[in-house]
């Protein structure tokens, strides 16, 4: 083969090298996806188990404040208390409403979002509306529970915790008229 | 033009290109493209630098005087942009372009028209970029890893910025593909893999880093296009996408790509430092597998930039270790450097000094490198000055001083005309001084606790910001002495002696004329 023709082969092959690792990257999606669904790593939208006989510490008392924010959604969207006393081990209920004040259906998904960051460590939901999607007709009103504990392990010096959610909407929705 | 053909080497040849602008448009020629490369980096370089100066000018009392804060972060945005893509890797391909067929003893490189399409992408980039800074909304600000939210969310500018690291992916993809393929298909007989010069190794390792990486950022701009203009949500929270993810698909491209800017950098002071001193590259196997080892570590330390996302501790400590662990080949490199100057019969004319200044000041950017990849320390000093020290150690008193010394070294080899030794002596110490001036005191900043880019800070870091940035416009000027020094050694130098640097090996000293032939090697020389 001459000089040229080997040079094409190699061509060829960097080529498709180039492109597998393109595809590589949007490999990496699926990727960590999967790497994190079975690490348990970011799984705030997971149920967590609720284990029986569960051990209560009576002798502490922690602060939950609970918020609620909405991003381009056309929602009213509140805690219907806007923070519970609890002791860590206790599991409690907790209530949030949400509102569609447009006549067009809406498809929300609501983010938590926890203060202090450890919180995500000892915070185990077992009920949450941020679980699936939510679904409002034109003007309906929803009430939604909330069922989770803290768990007793943590640190002695947390007093306060804050469980944020944001609701955003979701395409599938009807579109409002002038939407783009 | 038929007529010529037959005629003699080296003197028909000549006549064959176009003369005036459409030589340049319509080059083939790897010397007339190394050369545009070279003088469309210096350009970008103080590009580059004119957004440093401000930014530096911004910060030389606390409040802001001269930038508001949305210009000062597309400032800081498109510094780190132009400089990366547009400064450090064009130099480096202006580099391979001139010198990898000279020093394996091939006519040209593999793919002649490919190349001169992998340049004049170039400019078509840089054009977006600058340009980007004029449509409403101004230029992308988010900062020259482009993290989402911000990158979602920005106007126009951003998708100027989209396109334009597009361009100029494929353009280094293309460019690595020609590397390549010239050293693996083209070198003289004889030259064997393990004969090839330093610079050359380098290179092949970096182009090898080049296609697999590259295509990854492709990727990662392409999906920020499609979250941003057709409704998908890889980075959107709101749609069940992570702006997490971003970072590490980005550091998967991002941390090889800082080798992809050192690499060729190694290879250049390896270059130099056996011709000053005047002996053999000390451990020439152990460095080519100190270089691989590098390539292959850097492929997996991506998370040590993102060690505050809240990782678990095992992510920590593996990225951590893995870190650490590329300061052992480092350490090798540096080494071998150290001992072929032992003993050596050494002259300090402005290539060695480049050299030298920067295996010292490259070695203080890698102890604050491995200082940042202590996660508690890391987790102190991210987003901090500390980190845009660590950083301006390896590449500007890095690849940049590399850069520097090569140009230095093989000028007379382009030309047949000798620079000015004073003023390149000046334009070292000049350097070295301000460099250091600028960047010393950052540590201190970082430590400190200043956060990068932010237009404006706190009393207590009034001094040494006003230091630092005296520094910067000292630097800055120092380099108008480069292009001087340049421009009158291309346009009026004292002729060059056949080989100026008695001590120099490679094939391009030894085999061939100064200035080196429009063509050369068409006949490939005997290695023995
Ligand atoms: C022994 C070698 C090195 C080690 C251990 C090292 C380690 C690190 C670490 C841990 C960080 C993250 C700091 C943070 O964001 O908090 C970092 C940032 C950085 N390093 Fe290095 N590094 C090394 C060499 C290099 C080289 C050779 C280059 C380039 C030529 C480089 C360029 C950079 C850049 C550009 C950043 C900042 C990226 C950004 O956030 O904008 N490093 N390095
Ligand atoms: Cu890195």
């Amino acid at each position: 083969m001459s000089t040229s023709k080997i040079n094409l082969v190699m061509l060829k092959k960097l080529f498709i090298f180039t492109v597998i690792m393109f595809a590589f990257g949007y490999a990496l999606v699926p990727f960590y996806e999967k790497f994190c669904e079975v690490t348990g790593i970011n799984n705030l939208l997971q149920p967590d188990i609720l284990v029986e006989e569960n051990w209560v510490d009576t002798d502490r008392w922690i602060t939950v404040e609970l918020d609620a924010n909405t991003t381009g959604i056309p929602w009213d969207f509140k805690p219907l208390q806007s923070s519970v006393r609890i002791h860590p081990g206790e599991p409690v209920d907790v209530l949030y409403e949400i509102r569609n004040h447009t006549d067009r259906e809406v498809n929300g998904q609501a983010i938590p979002s926890y203060s202090p960051r450890l919180l995500e460590r000892y915070l185990k939901k077992f009920e949450c509306f941020c679980f699936t999607k939510q679904v409002l007709k034109p003007n309906e009103v929803r009430q939604m529970p909330v069922q989770f504990t803290i768990e007793p392990g943590i640190p002695a010096d947390v007093h306060t915790v804050t469980i944020s959610y944001t609701f955003f909407e979701l395409p599938g929705g009807q579109k409002a008229i002038n939407d783009k | 033009m038929a007529a010529v053909h037959g005629d003699v080497h080296g003197h028909g040849h000549g006549d064959h290109h176009p003369t005036g602008i459409m030589r340049w448009v319509m080059t083939t020629n790897h010397k007339d493209i190394g050369t545009m490369y070279l003088w469309f980096a210096l350009s970008m370089f103080f590009v580059g630098g004119t957004l440093a100066m401000g930014i530096r000018a911004e910060l030389y009392q606390p409040g802001i005087q001269i930038l508001e804060p949305e210009l000062f972060n597309q400032f800081t945005t498109l510094h780190g942009l132009i400089m990366v893509f547009g400064a450090v890797m064009p130099a480096f391909v202006g580099f391979a372009n001139w010198q990898v067929p000279m020093m394996i003893g091939a006519p040209d490189m593999a793919f002649a028209r490919m190349n001169n399409w992998s340049f004049w992408l170039l400019p078509v980039a840089a054009s977006f970029l600058i340009i980007s800074f004029f449509v409403p909304g101004g230029a992308a600000a988010g900062g020259w890893t482009f993290y989402p939210p911000l990158s979602v969310q920005g106007g126009l500018g951003v998708d100027l910025m989209i396109f334009a690291v597009h361009i100029l992916g494929a353009s280094s993809i293309m460019g690595a593909i020609n590397i390549i393929t010239t050293i693996l298909n083209m070198r003289a007989p004889g030259m064997t893999l393990m004969k090839m010069p330093m610079f050359v190794w380098t290179w092949l390792i970096t182009a090898y880093l080049l296609v697999l990486v590259m295509p990854v950022l492709a990727g990662t701009v392409t999906m920020l296009l499609t979250d941003r203009h057709f409704g998908t949500s890889f980075f959107n929270a709101a749609g069940g996408g992570d702006p997490v993810l971003f970072q590490h698909i980005f550091w998967f491209f991002g941390h090889p790509e800082v080798y992809i800017m050192i690499l060729p950098a190694f290879g250049i002071v390896s270059e130099i430092i056996p011709t000053f001193a005047r002996k053999r590259l000390f451990g020439y196997s152990s460095m080519v597998y100190a270089t691989a080892s590098i390539a292959l570590l850097s492929c997996f330390v991506w998370a040590h930039h993102m060690f505050t996302v809240g990782m678990p501790v095992v992510g920590q400590l593996f990225f951590m270790y893995m870190t650490m662990l590329i300061a052992v080949p480092t350490g090798v490199k540096v080494f071998n450097w150290t001992a072929t100057m032992w003993q050596g019969s050494m002259t300090f004319e402005t290539p060695m000094l480049f050299s030298i200044g920067f295996i010292f000041l490259f070695v203080i950017g890698g102890f604050s490198g491995v200082i940042c990849a202590i996660v508690p320390i890391d987790i102190q000093v991210q987003e901090t000055y500390y980190v845009i020290a660590h950083f301006h150690y390896v590449l500007v008193s890095g690849s940049l001083f590399a850069l520097f010394a090569g140009a230095y070294y093989w000028i007379p080899k382009w030309t047949g005309r000798m620079y000015n030794e004073t003023l390149g002596k000046w334009h070292f110490w000049l350097s070295m001084f301000f460099f250091n001036l600028t960047f010393f005191v950052q540590h201190f900043l970082g430590l400190a606790g200043m956060p990068r880019r932010i237009p404006d800070y706190a009393l207590q870091f009034a001094d040494f910001n006003m230091v630092s940035s005296i520094g910067a416009f000292g630097f800055g000027l120092t380099q108008i002495l480069f292009v001087y020094i340049m421009v009158s050694c291309v346009r009026s130098g004292e002729p060059a002696p056949e080989k100026p640097w008695e001590g120099a090996t490679t094939l391009e000293w030894t085999h061939l004329p100064t200035p080196a032939p429009y063509h050369s090697f068409e006949t490939p020389p005997v290695i023995k």
